[in-house]
């Protein structure tokens, strides 16, 4: 039994961007999405949905379509009219180049990966060549009245079929000439929206056209003879989004109202071989505009203004494994955003255009368990930190101390000192930082405040002195392995011996600032490392992996300690996978070094580490929570492993001095207070 | 419903007796049932007739012996029976002037009793339990009698019965505290002893009564803790040998404190029973009451104060109580009606609505005034007695001799002065019965004799039910006098359903022509009848028309064309007349319980079931298409009453109107309208859903933006 005072924040007012568009890559079993502000994220499936990168993004930027070529090039375009391609391992924009069409408001990819096409506002279909490299411009196709907004290859790469306003066309990719027009019925009178938008259109390999428009209605089209298959009118709005499964048996559908509607290439009678397209499923799973929808070959992903990522499980096609038939939803990212300065109680929000620094309330009463405190000393805003330059803030920090906060954008790393006077408080910016700091991954004080950590290009780590006058570039680790993979994890030990990094290739790399030389490398494990510390005393690296293993690697005997094995063989990770959120931040107690503490979204634990393991299953399974359970038959106070869902969603948790915690909570209703409302108001009771 | 009437003195009891003994040993009844024998504790026997209140014969014993068990009359020979001094048995005529010359002999044991039967001989039981015939006892007076009863064992009680023409004699004896029952037989002689459990902490019965009922005796018998308890003694019981009767509570009486000691029992007709000696409710401790109980209903009917002190003696005869208080014995006459609820409740109801008349805030001149007449006869002498009550009994037996032979047009003017006076009494009550009983008798026996208006009073006193007046419904529908009719659905709180069926069918085939001479009571219907603004108008959001369309049901797609039209067109015409329409209502407002009422609805014929449905829907349309439940006017149906009257007639008649072709259009309406109704209340039961939840919701305590709280981990 552990007591703690709680601060309940609930004042991080964090708001995630809405969901634009996706593109799933099912070799690599990656999806790829574009979020409303710019930034782009990758998240693997194969490794528990885990947010793999995440590119911040870029007031400019406007994505409207995301493609992969391959499984490592990503591209994007937008209505500023620009294509992007990334790199994924700078994470940035590789380059940008101007279609000159005005904006952009699709982009297709043909079969063999050889050849974009790019839908304009000028009504112009642009063709480019894609090089190793870059791409190239070759050619427009027939330009036509009114803008393009939707595009399809035929998978034979001769015909693009396009949607417009009220018409389909069907280009010859040779000639360039339209081959086909097919006008789109509009709305009948006095629906809202007369033009009839063809928001969508899929060409199926056997010269079908499907077209999801504005006016509600999923049509089949015959693109040969431009006829009229069949209408399904699915929702009083529009049909934002349509994704055709690989093998094209499948088709779903996201509409304005939230709803994503499956259909199935089936024959209507038993026996009978002649298929048709059947509405089978729908989905309800968004409150507002579904735009992004895609299948992958065991679920339905669909992504929308309401900015949760959902991926419901077909589970007609999942093999029974409970963990993977459940819905997940995506909704707060996989890394923390919050950091936290312990001593004097200061918290650090990230936002993607400011940070926010905050001081802690305060009570001076006492109080039993259950009981909420009076607050004596109110929680005050000391700092509001906007950034500069349109390029988002993509990961930021504060010193133990409090004195020091660095952030960085994928341009620029930007360091402050901050001086606390009783009631003042001034920040100056560290104008002269050393010329190899130009943007960071990942940044990270040491525990005295002495040096900043910068996770760099090419996995390189700098280390940086700092000191009043001046900040001086001390030595750059660069992994053994010769890797280039991003790094997302650092971690120091308390007594400034040790560093540590993680990067996105799995790597674990324990760097010697002592001698200022590479000491290790982890075993590699296959699953990414979604959080990582170093015990204060016994400098034990603990570390928290995608797929919820956790391990406990020794760093002077350079090998996982005996309570790592024990986890193991509790079978630990097995109960935590009806957790779908990763754990996302592990500390340690400093009043008690040997309670560890780590939470993801929807708990919270600490593992005392001097306490044996015993009986964690029939823990996690029983019924009945120890607290419901009479004094007697409590599983005592040998029980290691305490747990907290009291609070939920969670941000950030933090073990302060003193018994404190810190609970960063996001209550879902307020994000979604602050989303626009649904176009369609809930009626009450349905 | 039970009353007492005004009592009378009979004798004075004799002077100087205790407090304890009233100087009573019991009365007989004579030769006529206005005539008792009295047999006084000492040595008198006299013989009164009742009405007149004077002695007609009286014997005494002479100095020195005494009368020892009440004297009886010998039915067959008309001679009267006494027993002096416990072994002498007299016998003499009414011409026997000198009571020591009478006829003699002497028993060997001493007698306990004499009962008489009417038309045979009387039995004679002897102390110690044994039981003879008078004429064999007369043969061989001093046979040896046999001891049944054992030592220390007394008699309390005995009764005797006629059974298939065979003598029946019970009686209960007491032996330290414990109860026995003994059932003697004669011919074959056989004695069933039974045993009945005390009650425990020391309460003792102190008085029995019984009555012989379809071949069973009900043993009533009063205890001293004040209850009463039924037993029943089966005439032939299978088993030989002492039994053990089992008792259960029928009524407790409500003593406030101690114990009863000098109460009785006796049981009167049709549930009642009367008791001396008991307060009436627990808040008056005065245990000198008079009381007649329903015993079904447990409830007081009627109770009299006895002045000077009640001894406990209590008997019943020819309708009249004869019992001793203070210095005299009094004949109180009594009436009991059979029990219904609605005449048990009766007593209820007019307490309340005295209450409310006297109530300060509303002098009524009228009750006051008649409270002093009422006063009257207390404070009055003798002589002036029975002139002042005038407005009371004695005027119901008058005016039921006034009614005889008169013609309908006289009789309001013979009913008005009875009609007139205040309601408030019971005697009201229960002479407002008894006269509509013997009107309707008299309408039943005499085809022309019909006093409609008189009729129409007596029903709008709203004190008659159909159970105290059977028949006068049905009467009514008999001469198609439907004003009455509807008065009487209006004011008897318990018409049986198959009478309110009887109405329904009579109502439904009457034309509307013949209605228009009628005068009916409109109030049920509401006269301004447009009730097309109120349903097309969109009421809460809610319009059936809406509702309709936004179902997309393919089975439906005939009619769907001209369906709102159509809806609307069907609740603008009123299917029946606006007079069928108030009677009809008045039937929708009777209450009934559905399983009784069921296979009277199945005599309706298919028309008239289809014309009902019609009307039924018509007031359903009308009350739902308003937000108020209720239709305007103050007697019309509820919407609960139209839908179950709706279930009844279709669940009563579905086959018949399935194959019934113009019963089609009406039922495919009724679905669709039933169905949109089904869709709005599960619309609503989301909405409370929704509701409740916000309730649960609001619950939870409000967190602010920040917080400290003290969490324990287990």
């Amino acid at each position: 039994m552990v007591e703690f005072k709680v601060h309940r924040v609930r004042f991080f007012d964090y708001m995630p961007s809405g969901i634009r568009c996706m593109a799933f890559h099912s070799k690599a079993d990656r999806l790829a999405l574009a979020r409303l502000d710019g930034s782009v994220e990758i998240i693997n499936f194969s490794n528990n949905y885990f947010q793999e990168k995440v590119i911040p993004g870029n007031d400019s930027r406007s994505i409207e379509a995301i493609c992969w070529v391959g499984c490592d090039r990503l591209f994007t375009a937008g209505l500023n009219g620009e294509i992007v391609e990334f790199d994924l391992e700078r994470l940035c924009p590789k380059y940008t180049l101007d279609a000159f069409g005005g904006p952009i408001w699709t982009a297709a990819c043909n079969s063999e990966e050889t050849h974009f096409a790019f839908g304009c506002e000028d009504g112009s279909v642009k063709l480019f060549e894609i090089l190793p490299d870059k791409i190239q411009f070759e050619r427009n196709l027939d330009r036509q009245k009114g803008r393009i907004l939707s595009l399809s290859w035929h998978k034979s790469g001769t015909l693009i079929a396009a949607g417009s306003l009220d018409v389909i066309r069907v280009f010859d990719v040779k000639s360039g000439h339209s081959v086909q027009r097919i006008l789109v019925d509009k709305g009948p009178a006095g629906t809202h929206n007369k033009d009839c938008v063809v928001w969508n259109v899929a060409f199926l390999s056997d010269y079908t056209i499907v077209s999801g428009d504005s006016v509600g209605k999923v049509q089949i089209w015959d693109a040969n003879k431009g006829t009229l298959i069949k209408t399904h009118l699915v929702s009083k709005w529009d049909v934002l989004s349509l994704s055709v499964s690989e093998n094209e048996d499948s088709i779903v559908a996201g509409t304005s109202e939230g709803t994503v509607v499956q259909f199935q290439l089936l024959s209507p009678t038993i026996g009978d071989t002649e298929t048709q397209w059947i509405r089978t499923r729908t989905f309800k799973h968004h409150t507002h505009d579904v735009r992004a929808v895609t299948e992958t070959k065991t679920a339905v992903v669909s992504g929308g203004l309401d900015t949760q990522l959902v991926i419901c499980s077909l589970l007609d096609k999942v093999e029974v494994k409970p963990s993977e038939s459940v819905l997940r939803k995506v909704i707060f990212p996989h890394r923390t955003l919050v950091s936290c300065a312990k001593k004097p109680g200061l918290l650090l929000f990230q936002f993607p255009d400011q940070l926010e620094l905050w001081r802690l309330g305060g009570t001076d009463t006492v109080g039993k368990p259950g009981e909420s405190l009076p607050v004596t000393r109110k929680p005050e805003k000391l700092l509001q930190l906007k950034r500069k330059g349109d390029d988002h803030i993509c990961c930021s920090t504060i010193s133990e101390c409090g004195q020091w906060i660095a952030y960085s954008t994928v341009t620029s790393i930007r360091l402050y000192q901050l001086q606390c006077e009783s009631n003042n408080i001034s920040i100056t910016k560290v104008s002269k930082l050393p010329k190899v700091l130009r943007s960071a991954h990942q940044l990270q004080f040491s525990a005295d405040s002495s040096k900043l950590f910068v996770a760099s290009e090419q996995a390189t780590i700098h280390v940086i002195s700092l000191s009043r006058s001046e900040c001086k570039h001390v030595h750059t680790f660069k992994p053994k392995s010769g890797s280039s993979a991003p790094v997302h994890l650092l971690a120091a030990s308390a007594d400034g011996q040790w560093l540590t990094s993680a990067n996105r290739h799995c790597e674990i790399n324990v760097y010697n600032l002592k001698k200022l030389k590479h000491h290790c490398m982890l075993p590699v494990y296959n699953s990414l490392p979604s959080a990582m510390a170093i015990h204060p005393e016994t400098n034990n690296l603990l570390i928290a992996h995608a797929d919820q293993q956790i391990f406990e690697f020794s760093t002077v005997d350079k090998q996982y300690t005996d309570w790592s094995r024990k986890l193991h063989k509790e079978g630990f990770h097995k109960c935590r996978i009806k957790w779908h959120t990763p754990i996302t931040h592990i500390t340690f107690n400093p009043s008690a070094p040997s309670q560890v503490m780590l939470h993801d979204t929807y708990m919270f634990c600490i593992i005392d580490q001097s306490l044996p393991l015993d009986g964690l299953k029939a823990q996690f399974y029983s019924q009945l929570t120890p607290k419901d359970m009479s004094e007697t038959d409590r599983p005592s106070k040998t029980n290691a492993f305490k747990m907290c869902t009291k609070y939920q969603p969670l941000l950030h948790v933090n073990v302060l001095e003193d018994d404190w915690l810190v609970v960063v909570e996001r209550p879902l209703i307020d994000i979604h207070s602050q989303l626009p409302a649904p176009v369609r108001q809930k009626k009450f009771g349905t | 419903m039970a009353a007492l009437y005004e009592g009378f003195t009979l004798c004075g009891l004799a002077a100087g007796k205790s407090r304890e003994n009233s100087g009573l040993l019991g009365i007989e009844p004579g030769r006529d049932p206005d005539h008792v024998i009295v047999t006084g504790a000492g040595r008198t026997v006299t013989v009164y007739k009742v009405s007149d209140q004077k002695p007609l014969g009286s014997w005494a014993a002479k100095q020195g012996q005494a009368v020892t068990c009440p004297a009886v009359l010998h039915g067959q020979t008309g001679e009267y029976v006494a027993v002096q001094d416990s072994k002498v048995l007299r016998i003499w005529r009414d011409e026997d002037i000198n009571f020591e010359k009478v006829f003699k002999a002497t028993l060997s044991a001493a007698v306990s009793r004499i009962h008489a039967l009417p038309s045979l001989e009387p039995l004679v039981l002897f102390q110690r339990g044994a039981v003879r015939q008078l004429d064999a006892l007369l043969a061989a007076p001093q046979q040896a009698v046999e001891e049944v009863l054992s030592e220390d064992e007394v008699i309390r009680w005995s009764s005797c019965f006629l059974e298939a023409e065979q003598p029946l004699l019970l009686f209960s004896t007491e032996k330290s505290g414990e109860c026995f029952l003994y059932l003697q037989k004669l011919k074959p002689n056989v004695l069933h002893k039974y045993s009945i459990d005390s009650e425990g902490k020391g309460a003792c019965p102190i008085s029995f009564t019984a009555t012989l009922e379809n071949k069973c005796i009900t043993l009533m018998c009063l205890y001293s803790s004040g209850c009463v308890y039924k037993l029943l003694v089966s005439l032939h019981p299978s088993v030989e040998g002492e039994q053990h009767l089992p008792k259960s509570l029928l009524l407790k009486l409500p003593v406030s404190e101690g114990v009863l000691s000098r109460a009785a029992i006796t049981s009167l007709e049709e549930g009642h029973i009367a008791i001396v000696g008991s307060p009436h409710s627990a808040s008056t401790g005065d245990r000198d009451f008079l009381c007649i109980w329903n015993t079904n209903f447990q409830t007081l009917q009627a109770s009299k104060e006895l002045a000077g002190g009640a001894y406990g003696q209590l008997w019943c005869n020819a309708g009249k109580l004869y019992v001793t208080h203070g210095k005299v014995l009094t004949v109180l006459p009594y009436r009991c009606e059979m029990s219904s609820l609605a005449a048990a409740l009766g007593k209820l109801k007019q307490t309340s609505t005295q209450e409310v008349t006297l109530s300060p805030s509303e002098l009524n001149w009228n009750s006051l005034l008649h409270e002093e007449t009422a006063l009257q006869p207390r404070t009055g002498g003798a002589g002036m007695r029975t002139r002042n009550s005038a407005t009371l009994s004695p005027t119901i037996n008058q005016v039921l001799e006034d009614l005889k032979g008169v013609s309908s047009e006289e009789v309001e003017e013979v009913l008005e002065p009875f009609l007139s006076c205040s309601p408030v009494s019971p005697q009201f009550q229960l002479g407002l019965s008894h006269i509509t009983v013997e009107l309707l008798k008299r309408c039943q026996a005499d085809p022309g004799f019909y006093p409609q208006t008189v009729l129409a009073r007596l029903a709008q006193t709203g004190r008659l039910s159909h159970s105290s007046c059977p028949g006068f419904l049905m009467l009514a529908l008999e001469k198609r006098d439907y004003f009455l009719a509807q008065l009487c659905l209006q004011q008897f709180p318990d018409v049986p359903e198959a009478v309110t069926c009887a109405c329904l069918k009579a109502f439904l085939s009457v034309a509307d022509a013949d209605l228009v001479p009628v005068n009916v009571d409109l109030e049920g219907v509401s006269l301004v009848d447009g009730p097309g603004h109120s349903l097309e108008g969109v009421q809460n959001g809610f319009s059936p028309v809406l509702l309709e369309e936004d179902g997309c049901d393919v089975q439906l797609t005939a009619p769907k064309l001209d369906q709102s039209s159509s809806w609307i067109d069907m609740s603008l015409t009123r299917p029946v007349g606006l007079k069928k329409s108030a009677l009809l209502n008045e039937i929708l407002r009777s209450s009934y319980s559905e399983s009784f009422l069921l296979p009277h609805l199945k005599d309706l014929s298919s028309r008239q079931v289809i014309l009902f449905l019609r009307y039924l829907q018509y007031l359903y349309v009308r009350s739902s298409g308003d937000v108020y439940t209720q239709l305007p006017g103050l007697r019309a149906p509820t919407v609960t009453q139209i839908m179950d009257w709706v279930s009844l007639l279709l669940d009563a008649h579905f086959t018949v109107l399935i194959m019934a072709p113009e019963a089609k259009g009406l039922l495919t309406q009724l679905h669709r309208f039933v169905r949109s109704q089904v869709r709005l209340y599960s619309e609503l039961g989301k909405i409370q859903g929704t509701l409740q939840e916000l309730g649960k919701i609001n619950k939870e305590q409000e967190i602010g933006l920040y917080s400290i709280e003290v969490i324990e981990l287990f």
